[in-house]
């Protein structure tokens, strides 16, 4: 969060943050592969007293608080998908970093492919602008009818 | 009284503004040459006045005066030296001075070297220049004054955020800023041109100069930005697409699509208008990172709605400028295009690709950016968009025009053969075929996106070196012939080679270090050993010191690993009494090709410290290829000033003294 703040030397002012620290050894589950999955779970949640960190970078008790509780639910066997539901019936979607795709959020995640999709139609608009200014006056109905004949013919 | 004289300095300065952005105007269309000549005088005016006023700020801080809100809140007499300087700009009131000191330095830069351009358009672009100056002025004096007096004054000030006090952080604004508002001058040239109604061979010529200085400028500061986050935030991350980082990278990406077509203009005279609208957008960018960072927007839509007044200011301002230009735009731009043809398969074609990838991948980071806002306002909704969203959208977009970035180059202008061109590219295709291979025969459980990320390195790293190697005639002459070529190859083409080279070593940087980063976060007490990527790390022991504004804890750690001297590493927590906070001083050892990264942790209360550990492999390349990117552009600069000045020395051939050298 600090960087995040501070990146620009903007909001330099009067803003005191803690030097962030990440998960802690004694929070620490003895089953590595229970490890692995608490901290891949706790990089995709936010820190929700942090300007914008998630549980795993954030020294702030209450990340400490939730990185502990995210363990104990894994530990009495709660699914990824469980904790993240869990988490988010009690602190809203604001602590999903990674957004669900829903419909608050369709315009976030179609937005790209969209954008996308806008350039990849201006570029074939442009190239058929040109093809159209350089070319010799379209064909007429017939004479496309009979090109048609023709071409297939070829084939 | 001093300090008066500052503050009077910036209003005068503000004054200047106003007849720097009306007279001239009038006077390019009245074709009056003393009202045009105006602007030249008034830039170099409004340049000197806040010049002044920036020196008196600083020189009340050095002196540390109290009496001044600013320095009291920003400052202590503890401080080092260094950080009185560069603590100038570490508050809102000061990085706005710096903005404005950039934006009349490069008003003045025009006003000095731009005695060749045609008389209306250097007169009408400082007036828009002095029209941004008198904004911004209005802005600082209205709203965030750095001289305001603090009557009686205290003894002792607050200190500056201790994250401030370091030496990555204290160079970073001033680059960050260079670039950001250098792009200043691009807008002017463009809203210039607008009213102008035409773009010439002096306007083509330059832009593309002003904006690689402020793009060369805003990649180091961005580099210099992501390098601190690294070293100093004890974690080891370098990029979080943060709303504050996106700010700086929104105008990067523009500003590299603009830099491209610019060339274009200049080259082929095409693309006017595309340019034109890319000149407003970039600097447009510009503004409204500074609206993100200075408004407090980010923190929340609630926190900003308490104390509007700046953020108020700062978002007309953007309007107003964006506005304008936009206007302007949709009524005189169709006037601008020569439209010379070029086929789809062409270099042209190929920058257009790259410019609308570029954009779309802009675009996306600015609805990732203000998403969070945009769905508080409408629907009440708070939700957060992190690392995943721009990781899984701005990503595939951007690899693209890594692959298409390789290509452009080699295309002829006009039109080109893509077959042809990749098969001059052969090597680059290759090697980005086999590179992934061999670290899959290395690492088995090679992740497939690292791999991809490793082949689009390769490609971009051997395709500029393939294209060098085909430009020289490596293959087909001898090595003497070879040599001779390179060695005459215009610098705008070494510039394009080195920077686009950059890009490569700065992808396989971020790709090798985000998938093979080791990691180890442990509580050690004194002679506990640690492994960590074939090295022994040893905890001697932590000792405690107070050194100038801070209480420091110091470990020592012995980093041993066969076959080599042991190296000792001491990362720090710092401890600053004035502003009651606490700060992490990593220890980082490099060899160029990976970082042994340490960070000293809270003690347990029983002798023991956590300790994190991390190997970063090729993390550097990271910074590497950012500066190679930067360097490239100033390779490529040095050609222009070359280009542009010869013929103007054929013209008068006595010398020149020194003096007059840069008009």
């Amino acid at each position: 969060m600090v960087r995040r703040l501070l990146f620009a030397t903007a909001l330099l002012t009067a803003i005191w943050v803690p030097a962030a620290h990440a998960v802690e050894p004694s929070e620490r589950l003895a089953d590595p592969a229970l490890e692995a999955r608490a901290r891949a779970l706790s990089e995709e949640l936010r820190c929700l007293v942090c300007q914008n960190q998630s549980l795993d970078e954030s020294n702030a008790d209450l990340a400490h608080d939730l990185r502990v509780l995210l363990r104990q639910r894994l530990l009495a066997g709660d699914s990824d998908q469980q904790v993240l539901d869990y988490l988010v019936a009690r602190y809203g979607q604001f602590v999903l970093l990674d957004p669900p795709f829903e419909p608050a959020t369709y315009l976030l995640w179609l937005g790209p492919p969209l954008l996308v999709g806008g350039a990849g139609i201006v570029l074939a608009l442009r190239a058929r602008r040109r093809r159209a200014g350089g070319a010799p006056p379209a064909l007429t109905q017939d004479e496309r009818a009979r090109a048609a004949a023709l071409l297939g013919e070829g084939v | 009284m001093i300090v008066e004289i500052g503050h009077f300095a910036l209003i005068l300065a503000l004054l200047v503004a106003l007849v720097q952005g009306t007279l001239p105007l009038l006077g390019a269309s009245l074709r009056s040459r003393p009202l045009m000549d105006l602007a030249s005088s008034a830039a170099l005016l409004q340049f000197g006045l806040v010049a002044f006023a920036f020196a008196v700020f600083m020189h009340a801080h050095i002196v540390s005066d109290f009496s001044v809100r600013n320095v009291f809140e920003n400052s202590n007499t503890a401080k080092p030296m260094l950080y009185k300087v560069t603590g100038v700009w570490g508050s809102h009131e000061g990085s706005m001075m710096l903005w404005v000191l950039m934006l009349t330095l490069f008003g003045g830069l025009v006003a000095v070297l731009g005695r060749s351009l045609p008389p209306t358009l250097r007169a009408r672009t400082l007036a828009i220049q002095g029209l941004l100056g008198f904004g911004t002025l209005a802005f600082i004096i209205g709203t965030s004054n750095p001289f305001a007096r603090l009557i009686p004054a205290p003894l002792e000030g607050r200190d500056l955020n201790p994250l401030l006090q370091d030496p990555g952080l204290a160079f970073h604004p001033p680059f960050l800023y260079f670039g950001y508002v250098g792009f200043s001058i691009t807008y002017s040239f463009a809203v210039a041109a607008l009213i102008e109604g035409r773009i010439g061979a002096a306007w083509a010529r330059w832009v593309r100069p002003w904006t690689l200085t402020a793009w060369c400028g805003l990649t180091i500061g961005i580099a210099m930005g992501s390098w601190w986050a690294y070293y100093d935030l004890g974690w080891g991350g370098w990029w979080y697409w943060d709303p504050v980082e996106n700010a700086s990278f929104m105008p990067w990406l523009l500003g590299t699509a603009l830099l491209h077509s610019a060339a274009v203009v200049e080259k082929r005279e095409t693309l006017q208008r595309w340019t034109v609208l890319l000149a407003i957008l970039t600097f447009g960018m510009s503004l409204i990172g500074t609206f993100l960072v200075r408004s407090g927007v980010l923190t929340s839509v609630h926190s900003f709605a308490v104390d509007p007044t700046r953020g108020v200011f700062i978002l007309v301002l953007v309007a107003l400028v964006i506005g304008a230009g936009l206007v302007l735009y949709a009524f005189r731009a169709a006037g601008l295009e020569t439209g010379n043809p070029f086929a789809p398969v062409s270099r042209e074609g190929a920058l257009v690709l790259n410019n609308l990838l570029i954009c779309a991948g802009m675009a996306t980071v600015f609805l990732g950016t203000f998403y969070p806002l945009f769905a508080e306002v409408t629907s009440g909704a708070k939700l957060s968009v992190g690392p995943q969203f721009f990781d899984a959208t701005f990503v595939p977009i951007l690899a693209p025009a890594i692959v298409a970035m390789v290509i452009a180059p080699v295309l002829a202008w006009r039109r080109g053969n893509l077959r042809a061109a990749l098969h001059r590219l052969l090597p680059a295709l290759l090697g980005a075929l086999l590179a992934p291979a061999a670290v899959l025969a290395f690492h088995r459980a090679a992740p497939p996106a690292a791999l991809a990320g490793i082949a689009l390195a390769a490609w971009a790293m051997l395709g500029v070196l393939a294209d060098l190697a085909d430009r020289s005639g490596l293959a087909k002459q001898p090595l003497g012939t070879a040599w001779r070529r390179l060695r005459h190859l215009p610098r705008g083409t070494w510039g394009y080679t080195i920077a686009h080279f950059g890009i490569g070593v700065l992808i396989a940087g971020i790709v090798v270090s985000s998938a093979w980063r080791s990691e180890r976060i442990e509580t050690v007490h004194a002679g506990d050993r640690l492994e960590i990527a074939g090295r022994t790390l040893r905890f001697v022991g932590v000792t405690e010191a107070d050194v100038a504004n801070y209480h420091a804890q110091r470990a020592e750690i012995v980093v041993e690993r066969p076959g080599s001297e042991p190296l000792t590493l001491y990362p720090e927590r710092r401890w600053y009494p004035v502003a009651g906070s606490q700060t992490t001083n990593t220890a980082i050892a490099t060899n160029g090709f990976g970082d042994l990264y340490l960070a000293l942790g809270d003690p347990d209360g029983h002798g023991g410290w956590v300790l994190r550990a991390y190997y970063n492999p090729l993390v550097p390349w990271i910074w590497f290829g950012a500066i190679l990117a930067a360097l490239g552009g100033l390779v490529s600069l040095t050609d222009r000033r070359l280009r542009v000045r010869l013929p103007a020395a054929r013209v008068s051939p006595a010398t020149v003294p020194a003096g007059s050298a840069d008009s």
